[in-house]
C-alpha cells in the first residue's frame, strides 16, 4: 500500500497564543506532527494541555482576538493553511478537512431537521440540487448506521439520543469525503456501550474512505484501541511522540509514565494509585526549563535551567526529556521505579 | 439478601421506587411516568464501598437522590439507624445530613454562577458547621490545592474557569473528573478517609475502572432495575448478566497488546417511559428468547454473594 505513505497533514512549530488582561497565555507553544493517509494520530493530555487549541488552530477556528496563531505552519497537501485567505480556508473546512466535537448538541441547529442540516453542508461544497443533496444526506445517515434513515432525516436533533446525534455529526463530517477528519473527544459525552459503537464506526469508515484521522482525547484506553501513533501533550508542548505500541510498552517521558500509572485499570486490582504530585504550571508563566520539571520525580538541575528538545530514540519514538540526552549525568531510573 | 461473615448492615433499601410524571402533550393523554427506579432492594454494609454502575438513564443517580430524599421516593423503605428515612420530616432529615453526605458530579448544576469560589466552598462549610469561620480560608486553599487549583481561584467566579477546572472545584467533580492525575489523588484520598474514619461509601459512577479500584461490592443497574450485584472481584472476573458482560467488554483498555472480544450492543437504551416488558434488557440482548419478552427475571443468588437477574445466567456462564 503505497497510499499509506503519503503525508497529507504536517504541523510545524505551531504556536497559538492568547492575549488577555492577565497576560499572554501560550496555550500551544511550538508543536510538530504529521499525518499520513489512512493513519490515526492520537493527541492525548489532560485539560488545559493545549490539545483542543491545536485542533482549532489547524482549522483556523481560534477566536481572534484574544487568540492568535503566532507562528508555524499547517501544511495540508503542501499548502500552508495558516497563511491562506479566509475564503480559501472556508472551501477546505468541512470539505477536505472535517471535524467532529464532543457535544453534538452545540454544533447542530436545534430547530432544523438533521437531514436538512447535512444536505446544507453538502450543498455548501458540492454542486448538487436540493433533492440530490437530501438523498445523499439519507445515504450518509445509513452509512453511519442510523436505523430508518428516511424517517430520522426529518427529525430534529432533540428527538435523537446522544449516540444518534453523534452519528449525525459524523455523517455530516463525512458527507464531503474529507481527506482528514479531526475528532475532538468524539465519545467523551457518551455511555461506554455507545462509545464502543462510535469508535468502531469511525475505524470502519476510515478504512472504507482512506481518511487520515486526528483523534483528540484524554482517554488512554481509546488511544490504545484506535490510534497508530500518539502525541502526548503537556503544558502546550508535545512531550512524547511514538507509535502506539511503543508508547504503552515502553513509555519514556516521566509524565507519560506517571499518567499511565495513575490510571485505575479494569483488569487489575491495586491498593493505591500512583499520583503525579503538584500541578501544571500556568500557561501565562511557563518555566524556562522543562515544563514538567517541578513535578518530575527524576528532575536534575539541568531540567530547571534549560528546555529539552524532542529527542529521537532508536525505536522511532521522540521524547522531550533530558534523561535521554548525552548531557544526562545521573543514573537513568528504571521503568519500574514509578510503579513500585 | 443473605449476608455471609459478620457484616453489619448500615443502610437497607427495600422496594424502592422513584417515578416521575411526564409532561403531557394533550390533556386527553393518560398520565405517563418515567420509572427511573423501579422496585429495587439492596443493603449497604458498614464500612464498605458499594458502587452503583450503569449507563445514563439506568437510575443509579436517582437511587442516590432517593435515599437522601433529595427526591421524594414514590414507594419503598430506606432503613438507616433504625429509622425509615422515607417517613422522616424535612427537619429530621436535615439533622441526618451530617451523617449522610453527598458529593455531586455535575459541574454546572452544582455551582452557582453568581458566587465566587470562596462563597461556594464557604457556604458548604458554614451550613455543615464542619470548619470554624476563622479556619475556613486555610481549609479552602488546602482543598483547592488538593484538586490542583491555585489559591487565587477563591476570588474568581465559576465561569472564569475552563470546563476541566470547574470540574475540580468543590471535591464535587472529584468523582467524575476527567484528568487522571487529579482523579488518582482523589480516589486515594477517598480510600484513606474511609480507613481513617470508618466511612461507608455508596459510590455512583459510570467509570468501571474507577469502580474496580474503589469498591468492595458492585451493583449494576439497567433501566431502573438491578441486573447484577456481587463482590467486586467476582463481578469483574465472572460477570453473569449479558448486560454486565457487554458493559465490561466495552471499556477501552490502555494496552494495545490486549485484544478483548468486544460484545457490541445494538441500538440505544430504550425509553424508561415505556420500558420493555419482561426482562428490560431483552431488546438489546444477543441471547433473548420469547420467555425474556414476557417474564421478568428475579434477582437470584447464583454464586456466593453474587446475585443476577437473568433467566439464562447458568447456561450463559
Amino acid at each position: 500500500m503505497t497510499e499509506m505513505q503519503e503525508t497529507i497533514l504536517e504541523v510545524k512549530d505551531l504556536k497559538t497564543y492568547f492575549y488577555t488582561k492577565r497576560g499572554v497565555s501560550k496555550a500551544v507553544d511550538g508543536i510538530d506532527f504529521s499525518l499520513k493517509k489512512g493513519e490515526t494520530l492520537g493527541i492525548v493530555g489532560e485539560s488545559g494541555c493545549g490539545k483542543s487549541i491545536t485542533s482549532l488552530s489547524i482549522l483556523r477556528l481560534i477566536p481572534t482576538p484574544p487568540g492568535k496563531i503566532e507562528g508555524g505552519e499547517v501544511l495540508f497537501k503542501g499548502r500552508d493553511l495558516v497563511s491562506l485567505p479566509d475564503s480559501e480556508m472556508r472551501k477546505i473546512r468541512g470539505n477536505e478537512i472535517s471535524m467532529i466535537f464532543q457535544e453534538p448538541m452545540t454544533s447542530l441547529n436545534p430547530v432544523i431537521p438533521v437531514g436538512e442540516q447535512i444536505a446544507e453542508a453538502i450543498r455548501l461544497h458540492q454542486k448538487m440540487n436540493k433533492k440530490e443533496a437530501r438523498a445523499k444526506a439519507v445515504d450518509m445517515l445509513k452509512l453511519v448506521g442510523i436505523p430508518s434513515p428516511e424517517k430520522r432525516a426529518k427529525q430534529e436533533p432533540f428527538q435523537l439520543s446522544g449516540g444518534m446525534r453523534q452519528r449525525v455529526m459524523i455523517a455530516m463530517a463525512l458527507s464531503c469525503n474529507p481527506e482528514v477528519l479531526i475528532a475532538d473527544e468524539p465519545t467523551t459525552a457518551l455511555d461506554v456501550t455507545i462509545q464502543a459503537q462510535i469508535l468502531e464506526l469511525i475505524k470502519d469508515l476510515q478504512v472504507k474512505l482512506g481518511m487520515g484521522v486526528v483523534l483528540i482525547t484524554h482517554d488512554l484506553g481509546v488511544v490504545a484501541e484506535t490510534c497508530n501513533k500518539v502525541a502526548v501533550m503537556y503544558a502546550g508542548n508535545i512531550v512524547e511522540h511514538a507509535p502506539t505500541q511503543n508508547l504503552f510498552d515502553d513509555p519514556k517521558h516521566p509524565y507519560t509514565r506517571g499518567l499511565l500509572d495513575s490510571l485505575p485499570k479494569i483488569d487489575e486490582d491495586k491498593d493505591e494509585l500512583y499520583t503525579i504530585e503538584g500541578s501544571v504550571p500556568s500557561s501565562y508563566n511557563m518555566p524556562a526549563g522543562c515544563r514538567f520539571s517541578s513535578r518530575c520525580p527524576f528532575a536534575e538541575s539541568i531540567c530547571e535551567q534549560k528546555k529539552p528538545e524532542l529527542l529521537e530514540q532508536q525505536d522511532g519514538s521522540k521524547v522531550r526529556c533530558w534523561m535521554y540526552s548525552d548531557e544526562w549525568t545521573a543514573a537513568k531510573p528504571h521503568k519500574e521505579v514509578l510503579s513500585s | 439478601m443473605k449476608i455471609t461473615e459478620e457484616k453489619k448492615i448500615l443502610l437497607e433499601v427495600s422496594g424502592l421506587k422513584q417515578y416521575f410524571t411526564v409532561k403531557k402533550d394533550s390533556i386527553f393523554q393518560p398520565k405517563a411516568y418515567v420509572k427511573a427506579v423501579d422496585d429495587i432492594s439492596f443493603v449497604v454494609n458498614e464500612g464498605e464501598t458499594l458502587s452503583i454502575v450503569g449507563e445514563s438513564g439506568c437510575g443509579k443517580s436517582t437511587t442516590g437522590r432517593s435515599i437522601l430524599k433529595l427526591d421524594e421516593p414514590t414507594d419503598g423503605k430506606v432503613l438507616y439507624a433504625g429509622k425509615n428515612l422515607v417517613d422522616l420530616s424535612k427537619k429530621e432529615m436535615r439533622d441526618l445530613r451530617g451523617d449522610l453526605q453527598v458529593i455531586f458530579q455535575d459541574p454546572f448544576a452544582s455551582l452557582n454562577p453568581r458566587q465566587k469560589i470562596k462563597q461556594i466552598l464557604g457556604e458548604a462549610m458554614t451550613i455543615q458547621k464542619s470548619v470554624a469561620k476563622p479556619l475556613q480560608r486555610e481549609r479552602m486553599i488546602e482543598l483547592l490545592n488538593l484538586v490542583g487549583l491555585p489559591a487565587e481561584a477563591l476570588d474568581r467566579y465559576p465561569h472564569e474557569f475552563s470546563g476541566g477546572q470547574r470540574q475540580r472545584i468543590g471535591i464535587a467533580r472529584a468523582l467524575a473528573v476527567v484528568d487522571v492525575s487529579i482523579q488518582a489523588q482523589i480516589l486515594n484520598l477517598l480510600k484513606k478517609l474511609q480507613k481513617q474514619f470508618q466511612l461507608t461509601f455508596l459510590f455512583i459512577s459510570h467509570d468501571l475502572s474507577v469502580v474496580r479500584y474503589i469498591s468492595d461490592r458492585v451493583m449494576v443497574m439497567y433501566l431502573g432495575k438491578i441486573v447484577e450485584i456481587s463482590d467486586k472481584k467476582d463481578l469483574f472476573e465472572v460477570p453473569l448478566h449479558p448486560y454486565t458482560k457487554a458493559l465490561l467488554s466495552s471499556i477501552p483498555v490502555p494496552n494495545p497488546s490486549e485484544k478483548i472480544e468486544r460484545i457490541l450492543l445494538k441500538g440505544d437504551v430504550p425509553s424508561p417511559i415505556n420500558p420493555p416488558t419482561g426482562c428490560r434488557f431483552h431488546t438489546r440482548c444477543p441471547f433473548a428468547t420469547d420467555r425474556c419478552k414476557t417474564e421478568e427475571p428475579a434477582l437470584r443468588e447464583l454464586r456466593e454473594n453474587h446475585f443476577v437477574s437473568c433467566h439464562y445466567a447458568e447456561e450463559l456462564s
